[in-house]
């Protein structure tokens, strides 16, 4: 088992525990152990950011500081969990003097951590490479395009993401994996992210547009690696196609759930009942049920 | 050629008189890094911004207005509570004007000034996520959704039944937790709340 370190993030806990659980699953068909950072805390998220800068650097600091003494690379499955740590990372750096009070009296050293993007360390060409030789079916007919969305890649200063306009390792990992995948102008538009709760019709219009693009190109399901672009794409799709007076039936996987599918996951089908938008019927459809 | 008819008076004067004055640009370099000054108006940002739709002020209008020290006006504006910072306009700007840090900025000064902003529900939001942020150090989903649906017109308005009911399909497939977790060290989460909001960065000498 290679051990690395783990971010897992306070959604994870709760309304994404699907992507966590999928999570869990891969790691575990690749030999990967997950090491949970002791003790982590929330990143700070949007409101952290928005009203309190240097909380925001505290409290993703304190996370570094804490992984700093775990495997590295530290692995962060949530976009926004990941650029709040990379932002912290570089602030940090710059600054240590009046931002850091509270994190220099923590044990680690913020600027050891290898912070990754769960997407990117799971599509590197070594993982691709892993996941297409323990390939148990190829998801054959599965016609999807990928969703990136904002975090991950944004901005490529912070994030260090070499394709931050067009990223491809989903695109690279799902096509090894049999899927068909469908090039996409769409892939790092924003979902509207936190909005959802204070301002949902700023949300309806964001995924509203992406659903059209996405149908457009013949696309008959949507992959994210994002939980919160999950949601904002899977929870309200009933809700946004009425508003909208169309249907749309789109459902929106984690990259983890299609990886663990193709990889033979025996708890792969319990993952995909818990979306809004049940995927069952189009993966019954295309013979892919597990 | 004979002259076109129309009315003489020059275009600007239907706009307020503007009084330029540098200091906010001086400002926002000493408290939040961010070099206004380098923009030279492409509006690479406003043609790029997804939101742009929602927004009274194009994201060019912002830092244009924020070069002339209009911080009146920028306070009075949506624009900075709908921008999702999806941080498009900084990647594609050729200046790398951070204009997502500076609105951060403005909005740390409006909330810590305590008055009214032009998006109430999302200040609101953001607080009681904060607040849920130092109760526990994570943040439990069901009670950051239950204290803003009390603070937003009760627990049986339209909004809050609406999200009751997305609640219970989310219960059925087994996506709300019930119990909170929270971090052991207390005494870290305690020390760092006990602060103001103190995240703009002084002058240095």
């Amino acid at each position: 088992m290679t051990e690395v370190g783990y971010y897992p993030g306070c959604s994870l806990e709760a309304s994404a525990r699907d992507y966590a659980e999928s999570i869990e699953g891969v790691a575990g068909l690749l030999g990967l152990k997950l090491v949970e950072v002791e003790d982590w805390n929330c990143c700070g998220a949007s409101a952290g950011h928005s009203l309190d800068h240097a909380k925001s650097v505290n409290l993703a600091g304190r996370n570094l500081a804490l992984a700093a003494r775990g495997p590295q690379p530290l692995v962060v499955p949530c976009a926004l969990c990941f650029n709040r740590l990379k932002t912290a990372q570089a602030e940090l750096a710059q600054d240590r003097s009046e931002l850091v009070a509270e994190v220099a009296g923590l044990a680690g050293d913020p600027q050891q951590v290898q912070v990754r993007e769960l997407n990117g360390f799971l599509t590197s060409a070594e993982m691709i490479e892993a996941m297409e030789s323990r390939r148990k079916r190829s998801l054959t007919g599965l016609k999807l395009v990928c969703y990136y969305g904002c975090q991950g890649q944004r901005p490529p200063k912070i994030t260090g993401h070499p394709q931050y306009e067009n990223p491809t390792g989903m695109d690279r990992l799902l096509d090894r994996l049999g899927a068909t995948v469908i090039d996409w102008p769409a892939k790092t538009d924003c979902c509207g992210a936190s909005h959802s709760v204070p301002r949902p019709d700023l949300v309806f219009t964001l995924v509203g547009r992406l659903y059209d693009e996405a149908s457009r190109r013949g696309a008959e399901a949507i992959v994210t690696g994002c939980q919160m672009c999950q949601a904002n794409l899977d929870l309200y799709q009933v809700e946004i196609a009425a508003a909208q007076g169309r249907p749309v039936d789109l459902p929106v996987f984690y990259l983890t759930e299609l990886a663990g599918l193709a990889l033979g996951h025996p708890q792969a089908g319990r993952w995909l009942g818990r979306h809004m938008v049940d995927p069952r019927p189009l993966l019954a459809r295309l013979g892919l049920t597990s | 050629m004979e002259p076109r008819q129309q009315d003489e008076r020059p275009v600007e004067s239907a706009a307020p008189e503007i009084r330029p004055d540098g200091e906010l640009m001086r400002r926002a370099s000493r408290e939040c890094g961010v070099s206004l000054g380098a923009c030279y108006g492409c509006k690479k940002c406003s043609n790029g911004c997804p939101l742009s739709f929602a927004m009274d002020l194009h994201p060019y209008q912002v830092v244009r207005l924020a070069q002339l020290g209009q911080i009146g006006e920028l306070k009075r504006a949506r624009t900075i509570w709908v921008c999702a910072s999806c941080q498009t306009c900084l990647t594609r700007c050729p200046n790398q004007v951070d204009l997502p840090r500076f609105m951060d900025w403005l909005k740390q000064e409006l909330a810590m000034e305590g008055g009214p902003v032009p998006e109430e529900k999302t200040l609101l939001f953001h607080r009681i996520f904060l607040r849920e942020v130092a109760s526990r150090g994570r943040v439990f989903e069901g009670s950051l959704m239950g204290r803003y649906m009390l603070a937003t017109g009760g627990a049986f308005g339209p909004e809050a039944m609406k999200n009751a009911r997305l609640g219970l399909a989310m219960f059925r497939r087994g996506r709300l937790k019930l119990m909170p977790s929270r971090i052991r060290d207390r005494r870290w989460l305690r020390a760092l709340f006990a602060k103001p909001a103190h995240g703009q960065r002084e002058a240095r000498p």
